[in-house]
């Protein structure tokens, strides 16, 4: 068959499609030179694209890597893989899909925080290529009258992010990133984290019962009043004062400003 | 971004001070060894960062980077435009690489002569082409709206490749050259790559670097290759960046600065990565032929950048 022939596919579809699977043979065209033959050459490219794919995949997520056993990963980022191969050469943003795909494998049905634990994971390589900016000062809020405190809003800083759970996700998270061992924790616990970069280090805090509400309504643009109101309806117990202290040490927010409501009808 | 008024002193802007690439040996960055280099009495050249690295907004990588590019040249080599592409140049990632030389002022970009895009997402290897008209008139093209965007000229490197293609008509150094001649960008010839070609398709190096256009190389790569066989049980080399350069590629690159003079030269070193001392030896390796070779070459000593 003549190798230009109008109505075939694009050389580079022929060549993707071979790729990306192995039961194909080398694309037409494709040799050795003086017709020597290129399975084993042709297969060099399918090896590294398939290795370092799952190697960026294992990069992104080695809690759940860990978790699993990196024999069972690998095998289960190459599905993954074939289902939502990465669209962008900036790899550091790929997997956004796997806690979806998690929820839906059936292998790994055993194992309920395991999605949680990979949107931490995927929130954590978010939070450390975040912009850079300064966290709220605490003398931010000092320098505010004491009778405005309660119609203060808040601008989210750009390595924010927070992940609730049902599961203790959060202690998984951190024991297995930390090489510690999991059997002390109880694994249907539910939690929530709070991912930050305070200075340069991304971190990560399991919130006591409650904090989640107020940061989740503060971050969305919620005045401080109403955010503690909403958290103390929930959550009864809520402590106010440290959970204002713990805002300012992780650094949720770069900003704070009177709500336009407030600024436009004084009193 | 902030950003200062221009500084009449170095043309550019008082961000970043100007620095060329010496015609030294430099390293490709990692960030496990940015605090040595930072250090080290015994200062490397220059380095070179995989552009799609510092495609985050920001954090560590550019706190990082921004520290090395104060004190050291820097050199932003791209690895996912994927030039040789059939579907065009991806604008997102082509304005994210403008993005990223606009931070950071590099002295020299550069590219590969590959793709690595296609409907099926992104392969994460430099994919070949075969050399055509057809092929070159859109890596021209390609090569064309990049450096325009850019407001610079860029350089192309010539690829390790594994295949042939019965549609090739050109040889890769005549292909080459006139992408070079048509753009009016520069070249950066990696000669470990030149070596497992040659070695992967029957050619001679030193005929393919003859008919290479070695007047246009700005910047030269060295890197290590594994070794494995072919269908027939014939060597084949495959291009894989993590160990030590062979002594057969010293000997090319001892021939190619013969006749060049001394050029930027990269080391690198991206899987398996070792300790700085190690990676700075190989450097050390390379700075001992320039000195030694550079200065009594056919062409004479040049400075890559302007």
């Amino acid at each position: 068959m003549p190798p230009s022939e109008p109505a075939r596919r694009s050389a580079q579809s022929e060549f993707s499609a071979a790729l990306i699977n192995p039961d194909l043979p080398p694309p037409v065209g494709v040799s050795g030179p003086r017709g020597k033959g290129a399975r084993k050459r042709f297969a060099v490219y399918r090896n590294t694209v398939t290795v370092t794919r799952i190697d960026a995949l294992a990069d992104i997520f080695p809690a759940v890597q860990r978790l699993v056993g990196a024999d069972f990963f690998r095998g289960m980022a190459r599905i993954y893989l074939a289902q939502e191969p990465p669209v962008s050469a900036v790899l550091f943003e790929y997997g956004q899909g796997l806690a979806a795909f998690l929820e839906r494998f059936e292998p790994v049905s055993e194992l309920p925080y395991l999605p949680d634990v990979s949107r931490l994971e995927r929130a954590w390589l978010d939070a450390f290529h975040a912009a850079d900016a300064d966290p709220l000062a605490p003398a931010a809020l000092g320098a505010v009258p004491a009778e405005d405190l309660g119609d203060l809003t808040f601008t989210p800083h750009p390595a924010a992010r927070m992940v609730r759970s049902r599961t203790a996700a959060v202690s998984i998270f951190s024991a297995s990133r930390e090489q510690r061992p999991l059997e002390t924790i109880r694994p249907l616990e539910p939690e929530d984290g709070l991912i930050t970069r305070p200075a340069h280090e991304v971190q990560v805090r399991l919130l006591p019962p409650g904090a989640a509400d107020f940061f989740k309504a503060l971050m969305t643009g919620a005045t401080l009043a109403e955010a503690a109101t909403l958290a103390l309806g929930r959550q009864p117990g809520f402590d106010l004062p440290a959970a204002i202290s713990a805002m300012l040490e992780a650094g949720i927010f770069s900003a704070c400003s009177l709500s336009p409501a407030k600024t436009e009808h004084p009193q | 971004m902030m950003r200062s008024a221009p500084d009449p002193q170095t043309g550019g802007t008082a961000r970043f001070p100007s620095l060329p690439l010496p015609p030294r040996a430099g390293a490709g960055l990692k960030p496990e060894h940015v605090d040595q280099i930072l250090a080290d009495t015994q200062r490397i050249g220059f380095l070179e960062v995989h552009a799609e690295n510092y495609m985050g907004d920001g954090g560590a990588p550019h706190r990082a980077l921004t520290a090395i590019r104060r004190e050291f040249p820097l050199s932003v080599h791209g690895v996912g435009l994927s030039i040789g592409s059939e579907s065009g140049i991806d604008h997102a990632h082509l304005e994210r690489l403008a993005r990223v030389v606009e931070r950071y002022e590099p002295a020299m970009v550069s590219e590969h002569l590959a793709w690595s895009s296609h409907d099926a997402g992104y392969f994460n290897d430099l994919l070949p082409v075969p050399y055509n008209a057809e092929t070159l008139a859109r890596v021209v093209a390609h090569v064309g709206r990049i450096q325009d965007r850019l407001k610079r000229h860029i350089l192309i490197e010539n690829p390790s490749t594994y295949v042939a293609f019965e549609e090739t008509t050109m040889s890769e150094a005549d292909f080459i050259r006139e992408i070079a001649t048509r753009s009016g960008c520069g070249l950066l010839l990696d000669v470990n790559n030149v070596f497992v070609s040659a070695t992967n398709h029957g050619w001679k190096p030193l005929q393919y670097l003859r008919r290479f256009p070695l007047e246009l190389v700005e910047e030269i790569h060295l890197a290590g290759h594994a070794e494995d066989t072919d269908d027939e049980g014939d060597v084949l080399l495959i291009d894989a960046h993590d160990r030590p350069v062979a002594d057969a590629v010293w000997k090319l690159y001892e021939i190619v600065i013969s006749q060049t003079g001394a050029l930027p030269t990269l080391i690198e070193w991206d899987n398996d990565v070792p300790d700085w001392p190690v990676l700075r030896r190989e450097a050390r390796l390379a700075d001992a032929i320039l000195d030694r070779l550079g200065p009594a070459s056919l062409l004479g000593s040049r400075h890559a950048a302007e």
